[in-house]
């Protein structure tokens, strides 16, 4: 392979590069980013930055001095993948940058609920973070749409800055998809701790407000006041641009267990991949950072071997979030009619670790504040039932 | 030379956390070797004597940045800097640690009481 393109210049674009470099590829390498920005971590702009603790220096993702002999291509889109003799990605320049090997990470967007009222904020890139936190500082009444992690975590910092918080979230319990009803309820419990409002099987019918928004209307006729509304509905992957490329698309683009798509020479990583996960025989996209950065390296090797490595296992998703100044940290994935215990501290304190099992087998494990038998326990995960 | 515990009250594969200031972190290996290496992450405050010890390195509890005990130097982000290493004495059956005397890498955000 003489030459590579990566489309998407964030964490796991930036991360294929280096594991491309790092398993000695010498070729061309030419990194393709929509946004104009060198590459830089999210996580921090829910928590941090957002709090005003970090600067956008502080975001940076490439190390000082760190050169990967990449020609970067910021600020342009990529509208598409065409396969002739080699693989030929559009930019919306109306340049194409020619490549034996393509590395899709483009990532997710936040998903929106329409309109253009002012006030009404997701939370995906710098600008957000930005436009987000000068409107917090002016504002005492915020509605945050949503209840899993970001918008728990833009409550967590709204509430450090003394505004009014409630969350109105449709499902009846918060962060049911990722941790289950039962432990969603325990988590819930620490942001009532912290006084926020919690309103769940409610949903959302419209905003109101004329020019900027002042309300939040809900299903059953309860109207809140609000600011500002953050909507955090999640995301969806960004794979319009390969519409016709012949790359298979599902939830995301569809890959194997080592980040092969259907169509040869062209891997996918992070947010907008969805990897067959042999434990779970099924295909999953996964949107946490540990996995936007240390799967690179798997498909890079696929990559170069032309396919030849795939893994039959994966490592179990991770994600961890910050709240209140709780470790929040999860490994694994779970589905309705997992069973959840407690096996470590209690929910009353609000520190304990919880592990998710399926037919006897530990799936996943769940610890708030802690990080040192979380550590232990995450290993475990996806063991064959009756180990240890 | 600080005394952190007797060499039996640390097994192997085990970690003890020294409250120095910053915390150093001490790690006795399956191998039977010793480390010390400042406690807190290159990234942000977590204690790596909590984190998961494999061979010669030790993985953040938080967000999984290895670090190998015997240089510091970490193999991938989110830390990008090598955590402070301190050389580790046993006498009498005792396990001490010898402060480095380089400055430390802590992260942003959390400081050493005297600096
Ligand atoms: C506010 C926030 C907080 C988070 N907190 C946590 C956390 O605490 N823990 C955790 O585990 N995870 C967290 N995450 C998730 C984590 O940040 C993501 O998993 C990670 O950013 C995924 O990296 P990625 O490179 O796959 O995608 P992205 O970071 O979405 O980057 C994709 C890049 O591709 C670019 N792009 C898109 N389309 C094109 C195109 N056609 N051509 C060229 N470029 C294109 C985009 O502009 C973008 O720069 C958080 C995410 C957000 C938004
Ligand atoms: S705190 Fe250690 S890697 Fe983040």
């Amino acid at each position: 392979m003489k030459s590579v393109a990566i489309v998407g210049a964030s964490l796991a674009g930036l991360s294929a590069a280096r594991a491309l470099r790092a398993q000695g590829f010498g070729g061309r390498l030419t990194i393709v980013g929509a946004e104009p920005h060198r590459p830089y971590d999210r996580p921090p702009l829910s928590k941090e930055f957002l709090a005003g603790q970090m600067t956008t220096t502080d975001l940076a993702l490439e190390g000082d001095g760190e050169d990967l002999g990449a020609e970067w291509r910021l600020g342009v889109a990529a509208t598409g993948l065409e396969r002739g003799r080699s693989l030929r990605i559009a930019l919306a320049d109306g340049s194409a940058v020619e490549a034996d090997g393509v590395v899709i990470a483009t990532g997710a967007v936040a998903r929106t609920l329409g309109g253009d009222l002012a006030g009404v904020h997701t939370l995906r890139t710098i600008e957000d973070a930005a436009a987000l936190r000068a409107d917090l500082g002016a504002a005492r009444r915020l509605v945050v749409i949503g209840a899993g992690f970001v918008g728990a975590e833009v409550a967590c910092v709204a509430r450090t800055l003394g505004l009014d918080v409630t969350i109105v979230e449709a499902a009846p319990a918060p962060f049911a998809r990722a941790l289950g009803p039962e432990m969603g309820t325990a988590l819930a419990a620490l942001h009532e701790d912290h006084g926020v409002r919690l309103i769940c099987g409610a949903a959302v019918r419209g905003l109101t407000g004329e020019g900027r928004v002042d309300g939040v209307l809900l299903d059953d006729g309860r109207r809140l006041d609000a600011d500002v509304v953050l909507v955090g509905i999640g995301a969806r992957p960004v794979v319009e641009w390969l519409d016709g490329s012949g790359v298979l698309l599902g939830d995301g683009v569809v890959c194997d267990a080592g980040g092969a798509t259907s169509v040869p020479g062209v891997v996918a990583v992070g947010d907008c991949a969805a990897w067959f996960d042999p434990a779970l025989g099924a295909h999953l996209r996964v949107e946490h950072w540990t996995g936007a950065a240390r799967r690179p390296a798997t498909a890079a090797q696929t990559l170069l071997s032309g396919g030849a490595a795939v893994p039959d296992t994966l490592a179990p998703p991770y994600l961890w979030s910050d709240q209140y100044g709780m470790r929040v940290q999860f490994a694994g994935h779970t589905l309705p009619g997992d069973e959840v215990s407690v096996e470590e501290g209690d929910l009353a304190s609000r520190r304990f670790l919880a592990v998710y099992r399926r037919e006897g087998r530990m799936v996943a494990v769940l610890g708030v504040d802690q990080p040192r038998s979380f550590t232990r326990w995450r290993r475990r995960v996806n063991e064959p039932a009756g180990a240890r | 030379m600080i005394p952190a515990c007797p060499l039996a009250a640390l097994p192997r594969g085990e970690a003890l956390r020294i409250e120095t200031d910053p915390p150093i972190a001490v790690f006795h290996t399956e191998d039977g070797e010793l480390y010390a290496v400042d406690d807190t992450c290159t990234h942000q405050d977590a204690s790596l004597a909590d984190g998961w010890l494999e061979g010669c390195e030790v993985e953040c509890p938080l967000h999984a940045s290895r670090f190998d005990l015997r240089t510091g130097r970490v193999d991938a982000p989110p830390a990008k800097l090598p955590v402070r290493t301190h050389q580790v004495v046993v006498q009498d059956e005792t396990v001490y640690v010898v402060p480095s005397d380089l400055p430390p890498n802590l992260p942003p955000g959390v400081r050493t009481g005297s600096a």
